[in-house]
């Protein structure tokens, strides 16, 4: 089974096609949605199209699907209409799928759970990724600003950043926000 | 209770009634928490509302019906009871291509008739196939690109490539050559005109004066099950899309949509379609064009069933689908006026007594039977003169040269 992948983000691409592999499938390519991509497409005759469904240029796949012979009679995201779990879990998981007509459900169906499989663990992988980018920025704010409050108003390390926690409290606010304006307010005031 | 409602939407001018409905309060007054999902292409928008991800989406008008008609991938029966807009498309082409067309832009949008004429002749000249992007092959801009190419004896399918690209790609596609010009909604054409690469070429009102755009589509089994809530929903857009229309509104508009969550282009660039002007090239004096987009007045959001039945004769005019009397009538239950009426029944919006029109016949506003208010119909013309009756459409397509 001859699978393309259609991916912009190297790495979302290289989780699914390591996935693939490992699953035991060896005909694999991946072709970037730009400039003459589908006639790329159209030379490698895939049986299966993988497709991120936020990519812009799904419009433009489908498009060519229509008018080109690259799959005899391609068929949209799923074999089974019948199986609502499986399309529920692969728009959540922002997968989309094209597959030639006559390909049996029972040869798709494991490459559609195994690309909804690695799509979440990309976008968890990305959430974590973002998340620790976040806390590590937040860490060198509140750095900042403790040692302010320790210049200014001549405070322990601990006491400063006690102040900063219970402001946030009082305010609804996290602690990098105070400690953010507490910045900003001295950089205005000329101050260290 | 609130009921939450997502909506599925493109970065578009005309997402301006959902996201006015949100924005301003009108939906919360009816009781309703819309979550408005963006979505980067027609299929995804398509999938989602029709896998049911989302309850109802800004949709293509031909791309419900192509839904309902099965041949837009998975089929399902679709309905449109409210639309968003009339009007709104522009077409523009490379700097080097319009060279051959008459000098002045303004001058090629006010004569649509000889600029198709001109087109043609540049045809020749161009060094390929001009490839023109449209949004979609079931859009309202490539069935209108589509009518007026014609007109001038291009045949669409043979004498040019249209080339299907979402519309917030197809400013880099011109950059990059991929593309020599194309027909979107606003602001992607302004944007090219502004970035210096292309110039306007033709707008959708000087094609069709009151061309249909975008739906609001539901599911229909949704829509029966959910009278309550669509009713609701109708009634909070009907308001929204008063104000939207209001001119004085129109700067707070363009700083809702320029938000990176809606359109998120820079809010002058938005504000100048939707108050009714083109700059045509860059540097040029604006060109007034005050009905470039409509979103209330003349009961733009009535759906007239003859407006679904003239996307079904352009369907059938392009082979994209059989005709049949029964395929015909799947098209026109489409649109849905009798939803928009029991909706907006207790509304002072004024209500059109019939729910289908000659459509290309009012050459001055004209005023109609309306059951209560009155209702002011604006010039609807389409450039080339034709008529469309939704009775006879036979006779309208056979009007038409044969295209092969």
């Amino acid at each position: 089974m001859r699978i393309v992948i259609i991916d912009d983000s190297g790495l979302r691409a290289t989780v699914l096609e390591e996935g693939l592999r490992d699953a035991g499938y060896d005909d694999i390519h991946i072709v970037p949605p730009r400039g003459a991509f589908v006639a790329r497409l159209e030379r490698m005759a895939p049986d299966v199209v993988l497709m991120d469904l936020g990519s812009p240029s799904r419009d433009t796949l489908e498009e060519m699907l229509t008018v080109s012979r690259a799959l005899a009679r391609p068929i949209a995201m799923f074999v089974d209409q019948s199986d609502e779990a499986m399309i529920g879990a692969a728009i959540d998981a922002g997968v989309s799928a094209y597959v030639v007509d006559g390909l049996r459900k029972e040869r798709v169906k494991p490459v559609l759970e195994l690309a909804v499989r690695r799509f979440n663990a990309f976008s968890r992988m990305q959430t974590e990724l973002e998340e620790a980018r976040t806390a590590l920025a937040d860490r060198k704010v509140i750095d900042r600003a403790k040692s302010i409050l320790m210049n200014q108003r001549a405070l322990s390390e601990q006491d400063a950043y006690a102040l900063l926690r219970s402001t946030a409290m009082n305010q609804g606010k996290k602690i990098a926000e105070v400690a953010q304006a507490l910045i900003t307010a001295s950089d205005l005031l000329g101050g260290v | 209770m609130t009921t939450n409602l997502r909506i599925a939407f493109l970065p578009l001018n005309d997402v301006a009634v959902l996201a006015a409905a949100r924005e301003r309060g009108f939906a919360e007054e009816e009781g309703l928490a819309l979550d408005l999902v963006r979505t980067t292409s027609w299929a995804t928008l398509r999938d989602r509302l029709v896998y049911g991800q989302v309850q109802a989406a800004h949709m293509l008008a031909p791309l419900a019906v192509a839904v309902t008609l099965g041949l837009s991938q998975q089929p399902a029966a679709l309905a449109a009871p409210f639309k968003l807009g009339v009007n709104g498309n522009m077409l523009v082409m490379a700097k080097d291509f319009a060279a051959a067309l008459a000098p002045d832009p303004a001058a090629r949008l006010a004569d649509p008739l000889g600029t198709a004429h001109d087109f043609a002749a540049a045809i020749g000249l161009w060094r390929r196939k001009p490839i023109i992007g449209v949004v979609h092959r079931f859009s309202s801009h490539a069935l209108m690109l589509r009518y007026w190419l014609a007109s001038a004896g291009i045949d669409p399918d043979r004498d040019v490539v249209l080339r299907v690209l979402p519309p917030s790609l197809t400013v880099e596609a011109i950059h990059a050559g991929e593309i020599d010009g194309f027909i979107a909604g606003e602001p992607w054409g302004s944007a090219a005109i502004e970035s210096g690469r292309a110039e306007a070429v033709a707008i959708g009102q000087r094609i069709w004066q009151r061309g249909v755009e975008k739906v609001l589509a539901f599911r229909e089994p949704w829509l029966e099950e959910n009278p309550e809530t669509t009713d609701r929903l109708l009634r909070a857009l009907a308001r929204a899309a008063v104000w939207c229309d209001e001119p004085d509104n129109r700067e707070i508009l363009a700083d809702i949509l320029a938000d990176p969550r809606y359109v998120g282009q820079p809010s002058d660039l938005i504000l100048r379609t939707l108050s009714g002007t083109i700059v045509p090239r860059a540097g040029d004096a604006a060109v007034s064009c005050p009905d470039f987009v409509l979103f209330s007045r003349e009961a733009t959001p009535f759906p007239w069933r003859s407006q679904a039945l003239w996307i079904y004769s352009q369907l059938v005019r392009w082979n994209m689908v059989e005709p049949s009397a029964e395929t015909e009538a799947r098209a026109a239950a489409v649109f849905r006026p009798d939803v928009y009426r029991r909706a907006l029944a207790g509304s002072d919006l004024p209500m059109p007594g019939a729910s289908m029109k000659l459509e290309g016949a009012v050459g001055a506003p004209l005023g109609v039977g309306s059951r209560k208010g009155d209702l002011l119909l604006g010039p609807d013309r389409f450039f080339d003169g034709r008529v469309f009756d939704p009775e006879r459409i036979e006779d309208y397509l056979a009007g038409f040269a044969p295209q092969h």
